[in-house]
């Protein structure tokens, strides 16, 4: 057997409004921060997805974006030791199509099912860019979500399985393209994902003799809402009470992340016996069926996605967003910047990946860094490492830094205690006002994007504000 | 344990202009500190045995030293310790004096920091972080850390908290303008502080201390032989250091309205110098006035004022020119300047003037204790230096 155990979502706090990418463009748009990538965000979403489930457990990590900070090096490694799962865990990168988080689900799946492991996480993030101007920049979001597939004690058992391939020019990015192109928009949905999705669930239905009337939910993953709509009807589905909302209007398409992000809010409003089909679209289909068992009521404590959309903070324009996607050019900082030494970033890869601090053995006083030598008693070499990451803490002192502020916006320093214990200097990010920076605020820590420098993605633990639960 | 007290003798001083001296290199700061100080002791400068040389980013080596001033096949130690190098290199020198290794020493401090792009001495990142990615404490982050921190305990508002600390910009700057050698001469008003662009919450520009280029010296002898040299010269009565191992920054029971390190090497400078009361036996301090809080968290940790009440010695202008314990007659860091290495040897510049009574429309009645206190560092691992002077009587 094998199934869904947990999910978690994770969308930026960021949006930037249509209307400045256009007259006359309604709504707004997703956008991570300055600090965040594809990587940040599935790390986010992972958190999330394994809250109150034991890290130690999980046997694999299954990273899918068609945006990896890398074209040669796994970021699936980078999320794993971020998220602090164990050494001996099996990670892939699924990339180069929007299609690669329902590939990676069905890996995973396939993997627990074989019995090679018996818990893996599929995050899936993406940031893709479209041309400035163009529709893909006006319709692509950034956002990540996880889901945590498990052989026992699932909220949703996965059914029957189904894919097709079929090849074609429709989307696409070479090496070269910074920017997502695209053939005509009515052969890339006619014969792309209308034609090849349609064809995937029918299959399945044919396959496994299934009918529409039996799923009390479809998610269709193609890029345009009326296109949902009308392949949902033609599949015999009831559109206005079969199918599950697009969120096109609300969060966007974010890419590979998209499929997940739907089956994440379909699960978020599920209940014990419900179906639900899922079809997602990328040069091919995949299809998968899943059946909501009674556990799923275990799980209401996660961010809905509705909490991440009403906590957000609007971009203050156009050329802001420009600039954080890394499309304006720069002048060079002027003050020296710090030399990036591989050795360096390897040897202290724990402290600054995990977020480890030292516990001391002798007195119990948590120090992040870690030390050899104990501050409070002495003790030599006698520390065993604390996950401060997954820490709420309190907000001790802080500066406001307006003249070397970070990427447009003045940069909060601060000073953090960890409720149990230890302390961190560290920046904010994500704070929404300086007026709600105040002593004594509880904080989260969260995983970010230091810099990129010589096209080295540097990592950093960050604190910020958790993002409201209603 | 032996005091250091009244071993050692300063015999002669030298200090440049300081401020943005775009037409003068480090070799040209050192000849001018160096010669100045030189023809004050009245000596030549082969008569130096040893010398300590403080640089932080100009000039690696004793040899910038004596390759600038000339000083052929003597012992020359480089001494770089952040903001504090000038303090230590006069106390190493002392030491060597004391130890009668030599009769004769220099200790010289330069900074050319207008040569580094935006005059910032090093990268961002914390310098004991190999990996070079734990968050950038910049001097006036860390020490707005303590600034927030010390308004919230004491229950100011920030209003009330940036009126306390723009008083002590104002005393500075016009102490400043009575000092020809300092960087900035200018009177400023509390409004004026109040309404300054802000830099780093809660410091406005005013908070802030000059980005300086600048050098000074001192030449020392064994108190002995001072009389040799001049009548007038300046005994040194205390030299403490405390270098922080990161008590403040690794533990969460650290306050953040103090710095430990200054406070402990205030102690030792006190008992070095047999001072029981400070506040009554000081008669001026050169203190590290890097960020105007720092300024008013060092009355409390030199003992002047009690602890947390720094605020209403500030309100009665104690450290005024005219108050009873004068603090930076000099400028301060805030006019004076801040070449980081030089800063220690012009504090010390500064109480050997006055206590010679030779600082012009600066000078203060009849001192006979000086102290100056100068640190450099981050919070938890700062360098530390409190020395205390004293005329010959």
């Amino acid at each position: 057997m094998a199934g869904i155990i947990s999910y978690g979502t994770y969308i930026p706090l960021w949006r930037l409004s249509r209307a400045t990418m256009g007259a006359g463009r309604k709504g707004e748009k997703v956008v991570a921060g300055y600090d965040e990538d594809s990587v940040t965000m599935a790390v986010a979403a992972g958190v999330e997805c394994l809250k109150g489930f034991d890290r130690q457990s999980v046997d694999g990590l299954f990273f899918a974006s068609t945006t990896s900070p890398y074209r040669e090096k796994l970021a699936a490694g980078i999320v794993a030791t971020a998220l602090d799962l164990r050494r001996e865990v099996l990670v892939a990168d699924y990339t180069n199509s929007v299609r690669a988080g329902t590939i990676a689900l069905r890996a995973a799946i396939d993997t627990v099912k074989a019995g090679t492991a018996d818990q893996v996480l599929v995050v899936a993030a993406d940031c893709r860019l479209g041309a400035p101007g163009s529709e893909w920049e006006r319709k692509c979001a950034d956002s990540a979500a996880a889901i945590l597939v498990g052989k026992s004690e699932v909220i949703s058992e996965a059914g029957h399985s189904y894919a097709v391939c079929d090849e074609m020019l429709d989307v696409w990015r070479s090496e070269e393209d910074r920017f997502i192109r695209s053939w005509e928009s009515r052969f890339v949905a006619g014969q792309g994902y209308v034609r090849v999705t349609r064809d995937a669930v029918e299959g399945l239905m044919t396959k496994f003799g299934l009918g529409a009337g039996e799923f009390s939910k479809c998610v269709i993953a193609v890029p345009d809402k009326k296109r949902q709509a009308e392949l949902a009807r033609t599949l015999g589905f009831d559109p206005s009470s079969q199918l599950q909302d697009s969120l096109l209007d609300s969060v966007g398409d974010c890419g590979a992340a998209y499929p997940l992000m739907l089956l994440a809010s379909t699960l978020e409003k599920a209940v014990a016996g419900d179906r639900i089909l899922l079809a997602a679209y990328g040069n091919g289909s995949d299809v998968n069926t899943f059946e909501i068992t009674n556990r799923i009521d275990n799980l209401r404590d996660r961010r809905t996605i509705e909490d991440y959309l009403r906590s957000k903070k609007m971009i203050s324009g156009y050329t802001v967003f420009l600039d954080w996607k890394g499309l304006l050019p720069h002048q060079k900082p002027p003050y020296p910047l710090g030399e990036i030494a591989a050795p360096a970033l390897w040897r202290e890869r724990e402290q600054n990946m995990r977020l480890y601090g030292g516990r001391c053995k002798a007195c119990g006083a948590i120090q992040h860094p870690p030390q050899r030598i104990c501050i409070k008693c002495r003790a030599k070499d006698q520390f065993e490492h604390v996950r401060l990451s997954d820490k709420t803490g309190k907000l001790f002192t802080y500066s406001v830094d307006h003249m070397e502020g970070i990427a447009g916006l003045p940069e909060v320093v601060c000073v953090v205690n960890f409720d149990g214990g230890g302390r961190i200097d560290c920046t904010m990010t994500d704070w929404t006002s300086l007026e709600e920076v105040k002593i004594g605020m509880t904080l989260e820590m969260t995983f970010r994007k230091l810099y990129v420098r010589e096209g080295i993605h540097q990592y950093l633990w960050k604190t910020a504000p958790p993002r409201k639960r209603d | 344990m032996e005091s250091i007290k009244d071993k050692v003798a300063i015999i002669g001083m030298g200090c440049t202009q300081f401020g943005e001296l775009w037409d003068k290199g480090p070799h040209d700061l050192i000849v001018d500190a160096c010669s100045e100080a030189v023809e004050d002791a009245g000596i030549e400068a082969t008569d130096i045995q040893q010398a300590w040389f403080a640089s932080l980013v100009s000039g690696a080596s004793g040899a910038r030293l004596s390759s600038a001033f000339k000083l052929p096949y003597i012992p020359i130690t480089r001494v770089e310790n952040f903001c504090s190098g000038g303090s230590h290199a006069f106390g190493n020198a002392c030491y060597a004096v004391a130890a009668g290794v030599c009769d004769i020493a220099l200790a010289c401090g330069v900074e050319k920091l207008k040569d580094r792009p935006g005059g910032f001495a090093y990268p961002n990142p914390e310098p004991f972080d190999s990996s070079k990615i734990i968050s950038e404490l910049l001097p006036a982050n860390m020490f707005a850390h303590i600034a927030v921190k010390y308004f919230h305990e004491n229950g100011w508002s920030d209003e009330e908290g940036k009126r306390i600390l723009a008083k002590i910009a104002v005393k500075n700057h016009h102490n400043g303008t009575l000092n020809p050698k300092a960087h900035l001469h200018r009177e400023i008003t509390v409004n004026d502080v109040l309404k300054a662009p802000m830099v780093v919450h809660p410091f406005g520009l005013y908070d802030c201390c000059g980005v300086s280029d600048g050098a000074a010296a001192a030449i020392i002898c064994r108190a002995d032989m001072a009389k040799n040299f001049r009548d007038d010269y300046i005994l040194v009565k205390a030299v403490s250091f405390a270098s922080g191992s990161g008590e403040s920054r690794f533990c969460d029971d650290y306050d953040y309205v103090d710095i430990p390190e200054t406070t402990i090497a205030a102690q030792r400078a006190y008992e070095q110098a047999g001072i029981d009361n400070p506040r009554k036996e000081i008669s001026l301090a050169e203190v590290h006035d890097c960020f105007t809080i720092h300024e008013l968290i060092l009355y409390e940790q030199l003992g002047f004022s009690p602890r947390m009440r720094g605020g209403e010695d500030v309100n009665a202008e104690t450290f005024a020119l005219t108050g009873d314990l004068p603090v930076n007659c000099s400028g301060g860091l805030k006019c004076f300047g801040h070449p980081l290495s030089a800063t220690g040897l012009r504090m010390i510049y500064e109480v050997y003037k006055q206590l010679q009574g030779k600082a012009g429309p600066r000078q203060i009645k009849n001192p006979s204790l000086g102290l100056t206190q100068n640190v450099g560092g981050m919070v938890g691992f700062f360098n530390a230096a409190v020395l205390i002077f004293g005329n010959r009587n």
